[in-house]
């Protein structure tokens, strides 16, 4: 294999490093991220990766180092290999999702209690934020929802990405992610304050308001269609808050 | 001289009419005082266990929070809180083999050793702010309304947390008297109102519950005041069932502390959330014009 990787990085100084995967040692390249150093190994992904961009959650890993007791996490497509480093990813771990009609719901903190009683478990161990590979307060979340701050928890929680490991490390066995969830389609939908101006908008729309431009859009040439994108005026950089087209024929 | 402030969580939610009434007293007082910026549960309930080092984590983290505030002390309204918190922090305090442990596990959150002061705020009433400089606030006093001040068992047990004497508390009569209300006193004052056995047991907490309201009103209390939202539910909200249960029940009206001491200061009629408590506790209060003074 190393002949090989010799070939693969042919004029870049490619240092090898010991890794294990699933404690099989494989030598691989140092600065390749866990994800790409799997696949290095010979690995082929069916499961555990998804979008190779830090945002799906697909292919959270957990990992140790030698001498330290401590319990390491990160994004396998985000997170350089390290030497020595035990490691196995977690593409899926069970947490049940509550079974909601979420048009029947309203926002309020019981609604939350109910589907998940579990979250009164909680002994605050904050083991699920230690192991968040979004750094994400996951106890601060939880405590938020316990105390009824739908609100706080929905801002807590934004940066999750649902791969799971909090449920894998939770004291109390609770799916905090669903929560969390939960927690942002409730605020978002039930909490934050309607936009007044949208109802209008859609009642523009429907009143036809935006048809004959369509229209009149959609019977251009391809030629006459690049032309008015080319020349469509845009709002400058330093546009301020009032600021608005010379064309106001849709406002 | 600023303050932590631990809310606790059924302040943020079914018991409002706690937290606001008290937010709004801090201020009426020139409390300053800072919510604790991040917290969880208390933990509800001190283990009793000797090894159960799991469930001191709650309360040792919150205070954490506390001291990363830098605040000396924290204040508490729920005395159920104030108790779990309270006796976690005597232990970190004194027990060194088990604060080793629980600073070991904690390895994300700085060491602590008890620093800061867990104090209930009739307490902080007392010591910091005094009767006779909460006399001289009084707007509306209470007009001899006839109180009948309950403790419960987690302000006064065990003694290393009490806030007063355990069998012979005197602090609740002083202010109510500090009110101007009639201290009704009453042998159950500090008899357990049946706590969780309310999920348990709730017949059996129906009935302690209901034997000291007796108490109370057979020696003439107007109204009783409390200081935690599970006595609240278990000697206000569950009237409803000893009405339906007991012959010669009576609605008791029941308030807490801070409710009381909001209307003494003559603060907003808002900031106490009557419709919190039970109905009668209002009417009550209207029937000796105890509202009209209010700042509406
Ligand atoms: S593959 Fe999507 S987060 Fe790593």
């Amino acid at each position: 294999m190393s002949t090989d990787a010799q070939e693969v990085t042919a004029g870049v100084e490619a240092k090898l490093i010991p890794i294990y995967v699933m404690g099989k040692r494989y030598d691989v390249p140092d600065s390749l991220t866990i994800m790409k150093a799997i696949e290095y190994a010979g690995y082929k992904y069916i499961r555990g990766c998804g979008c190779r961009g830090g945002v799906c959650g697909a292919c959270a890993t957990v990992f140790r180092k030698p001498g330290d007791y401590k319990i390491y996490t990160g994004l396998a497509c985000q997170t350089v290999v390290e030497p020595e480093m035990y490691l196995t990813q977690i593409p899926f771990y069970p947490a049940n999702r509550a079974v909601y009609d979420f048009g029947s719901l309203t926002g309020r903190p019981e609604e939350i209690f109910a589907l998940y009683p579990e979250l009164f478990r909680c002994v605050a161990c904050n083991a699920c934020t230690k192991v968040c590979p979004m750094d994400v307060e996951v106890l601060d979340y939880i405590s938020a929802v316990k105390r009824g701050d739908i609100e706080a928890a929905a801002r807590i929680s934004f940066d999750c990405i649902q791969c799971g490991l909090c449920a894998s490390r939770c004291f109390a066995e609770m799916p905090q992610y669903h929560i969390g969830q939960l927690a942002r389609r409730l605020w978002g939908a039930y909490l934050t304050p309607k936009a007044e101006h949208l109802k209008t908008m859609v009642a523009n729309i429907q009143a036809g308001r935006f048809s004959d431009g369509l229209s009149g859009l959609k019977a251009m040439s391809q030629d006459t269609l690049k032309k008015t994108y080319q020349d469509r005026e845009m709002e400058p950089a330093t546009g301020g808050e009032d600021w608005t087209p010379k064309d106001r024929q849709y406002l | 001289m600023k303050v932590s402030y631990y809310p606790g969580c059924t302040l943020k939610t079914r018991a409002k009419n706690l937290e606001d009434s008290a937010l709004a007293a801090f201020k009426a007082l020139g409390i300053e005082y800072q919510e604790l910026d991040r917290w969880n549960c208390c933990g509800a309930v001190f283990s009793l266990a000797d090894d159960d080092l799991i469930h001191m984590v709650a309360p040792v983290r919150d205070l954490v929070r506390a001291k990363q505030l830098g605040a000396g002390t924290m204040v508490t309204l729920c005395s159920m809180c104030y108790n779990t918190l309270a006796r976690a922090n005597e232990l970190m305090k004194h027990e060194e083999v088990k604060r080793k442990t629980i600073n070991d596990f904690m390895n994300e959150e700085p060491d602590y050793f008890g620093e800061v002061e867990v104090v209930h705020f009739l307490s902080y009433l007392k010591n910091q702010i005094g009767w006779g400089a909460l006399k001289s606030k009084v707007q509306s006093p209470l007009g001899g309304l006839k109180i009948a001040p309950y403790y419960g068992c987690t302000l006064l047990r065990p003694k290393d947390v009490a806030i007063d004497h355990p069998d012979s508390p005197t602090l609740f009569r002083e202010f109510v008297e500090t009110l101007g209300g009639e201290v009704i006193e009453f042998p159950s004052s500090t008899v357990c109102c049946g706590s969780y056995q309310a999920l348990g047991n709730p017949e059996a907490a129906l009935k302690v519950s209901f034997d000291i309201l007796s108490d109370a009103v057979s020696r003439g209390a107007d109204a009783l005041v409390l200081t935690c939202p599970l006595c609240d539910y278990n000697l206000g909200r569950r009237q409803d069932d000893m009405l339906r249960k007991y012959e010669g029940a009576k609605d008791v009206p029941v308030l807490y502390f801070t409710q009381l001491l909001a209307i003494a200061l003559g603060l907003s009629q808002e900031v106490c959330r009557f419709e919190l408590n039970r109905s009668s506790t209002a009417r009550l209060l209207k029937s000796r014009n105890l509202l009209a003074g209010v700042k509406a």
